[in-house]
């Protein structure tokens, strides 16, 4: 078996294995572990506990920038990057042909210069996030090992994606084979490292909306 | 022909001028992707040449190979056996049969002792013994190597010579190999194909006469002046991929338009041959010209990627399955792991 037939045959059939299994293993865990009730009356005026978790999920998409510009870097670079990861996994003709293949539903492409801009920005601005990482002393110091791995992990497949459309790594089997193995790595590391945000971030705005709002905060 | 006469000495005779077989040597230069200063010393190299006798063996395979080869636009049937090669053996052209054929076999290999090419299409069973394919009550193994031992090289063509091809796909029920797992040290080119450009076995074996060496090859042993670049790099539609134009399906309307065929399963990307250049039937026409997807078939196992149809990015394996049973293991064990602690909340309640 050739790297390209083990990349598109057991390897991605384990790592989606890996995936679900760790996704749903998570979410069963959150869901279903019993939480302590809040035995205090909502305050005045509060809404009731759904509409105010829904609220704060919308709420917390719109961009916020503090008067003083401090988060102005991080605000902006997260959406540059997550909107260009979107453009790239949901734009591509090939990815959207993987899709396809899994769940059996497609849509037009984009073109590929729009990919290749998506691609070249999304990779500078995810430098840019371990630059600032780097830099900044208060987020160095609370980063852990996690945060570098799922860095690490979410720019790997974008550069190996890079040298593959612009043939960087001949032959084109093994290019593919690589991009699809770090894809691989990239599913077998997301349930259990920080990117499992990808899930749980709408659950947990709902329930500290829902919270805030119980206890009168302003949102 | 002798085969102490040049085939410089040939020509002549024959009445081609140094003028046609110059604009020969240039035409065969540029299709091999040499310099064209190298025409000149292909062509003194080739009219300096004299018969190189080749053994051609046929093991499991289908004679698409010979099919091929015997449509080779240039150099032509004729001009390559009569004038360029000595075909001392080759179960579908030569005349002789039985004992006959297999005497011209090992005369061939006597008198040409350490200079003779053998060419190998058809992949060599090896299960049971290798009772799968005999020849002459001799295995296809036993005749490969009892062959080989004195050859200048080895040409596999084909992909089953090359890879193992269909006989090797699964299951394989003959242990099928490539015939690079069973030559050893022995210098070995592949010409991969279902069937191979014939070009680029002629090409390679002028290459031969010309220089007395095997030209360059990559790592999979194919020359890299026909297996250097990507169907799809050398794609006419090309342009239609870039800008996200596919057709959906062979009758619609981006088929009659002649958009990519990537979504229809065009395999061009990882199919490194040179149909998009050289073309078939004298540079008329290609798969994928013809409306067609690429299957790479000069790829190693290209019958076992997934289906012809499949686009090339499409899993190749049941992920249906795997995923269902593994979200319900997480389901269960996340939930069961929620109880415990429920349940071990509840007893440290009590206790204190």
């Amino acid at each position: 078996m050739d790297l390209l037939s083990f990349a598109r045959g057991p390897a991605l059939q384990f790592a989606i294995g890996v995936f679900c299994f760790g996704v749903t293993w998570r979410l069963a865990i959150l869901l279903f572990t019993p939480q302590a009730r809040d035995l205090t009356p909502a305050r005045k005026g509060a809404l009731p506990s759904p509409i105010a978790g829904g609220r704060e999920v919308f709420r917390r998409m719109w961009p916020e920038i503090h008067p003083t510009g401090s988060n102005m870097f991080t605000t902006i670079n997260g959406y540059v990057f997550h909107l260009g990861l979107a453009v790239i996994v949901f734009g591509f003709a090939p990815h959207i042909q993987l899709i396809k293949s899994i769940f059996g539903t497609a849509w037009p492409s984009l073109p590929n210069f729009v990919i290749h801009i998506a691609g070249g920005v999304t990779i500078a601005s995810l430098i840019a996030a371990l630059v600032k990482r780097l830099t900044s002393p208060v987020l160095r110091l609370i980063s852990t090992l996690d945060d570098y791995i799922s860095w690490a992990v979410t720019i790997a497949p974008l550069i190996t994606g890079y040298m593959l459309v612009g043939r960087l790594i001949q032959p084109y089997n093994t290019a593919l084979a690589v991009h699809i193995l770090s894809f691989v790595v990239l599913l077998i590391w997301l349930p259990f490292g920080k990117l499992m945000h990808a899930f749980i971030v709408f659950i947990s705005r709902a329930r500290t909306g829902a919270y805030l709002n119980h206890r009168g905060a302003q949102l | 022909m002798t085969k102490d006469r040049t085939l410089g000495e040939h020509m002549s005779r024959r009445g081609i001028s140094r003028r046609a077989f110059g604009k020969y040597c240039a035409y065969l230069a540029s299709t091999m992707a040499l310099s064209p200063k190298m025409a000149p010393a292909m062509a003194q190299g080739l009219a300096a040449a004299r018969r190189q006798a080749v053994i051609w063996l046929s093991f499991q395979e289908c004679t698409g190979c010979t099919e091929s080869f015997t449509r080779s636009y240039s150099p032509t049937l004729e001009d390559l056996i009569f004038d360029f090669i000595s075909l001392d053996y080759h179960h579908t052209l030569q005349a002789a049969s039985g004992e006959a054929a297999e005497l011209a076999r090992e005369q061939s290999m006597e008198e040409n002792k350490g200079k003779y090419i053998v060419v190998v299409d058809g992949s060599v069973p090896t299960k049971d013994g290798g009772v799968y394919s005999m020849i002459a009550g001799h295995t296809n193994v036993d005749i490969l190597a009892s062959t080989i031992e004195n050859a200048f090289a080895v040409v596999a063509v084909g992909t089953c010579a090359a890879f193992g091809g269909l006989p090797y796909a699964k299951p394989n029920p003959t242990g099928a190999v490539a015939i690079s797992e069973l030559v050893g040290n022995k210098p070995l080119i592949n010409i991969p194909g279902c069937p191979p450009v014939p070009e680029a076995m002629t090409g390679t074996i002028a290459h031969i006469l010309a220089f007395g060496s095997l030209p360059e090859l990559d790592d999979k042993h194919r020359p890299l002046a026909f297996f250097g670049e990507s169907i799809h790099d050398r794609c006419y539609r090309r342009s239609f991929y870039e800008r996200g134009l596919f057709a959906k399906s062979f009758d619609d309307e981006g088929a009659r338009k002649g958009w990519c065929l990537y979504e229809v399963g065009c395999k061009g990307p990882i199919a490194y041959n040179t149909c998009a250049t050289t073309k078939w039937n004298g540079g008329t026409s290609f798969p994928i010209q013809s409306g067609h997807t690429c299957f790479a078939c000069g790829s190693p196992n290209f019958w076992d990627q997934g289906g012809f149809y499949k686009s090339l990015p499409s899993r190749t394996s049941s992920i249906g399955t795997v995923a269902g049973a593994t979200a319900a293991a997480g389901v269960a064990l996340g939930a069961g792991a929620a109880l415990i602690a429920a349940n071990r909340k509840k007893q440290y309640s009590k206790e204190t």
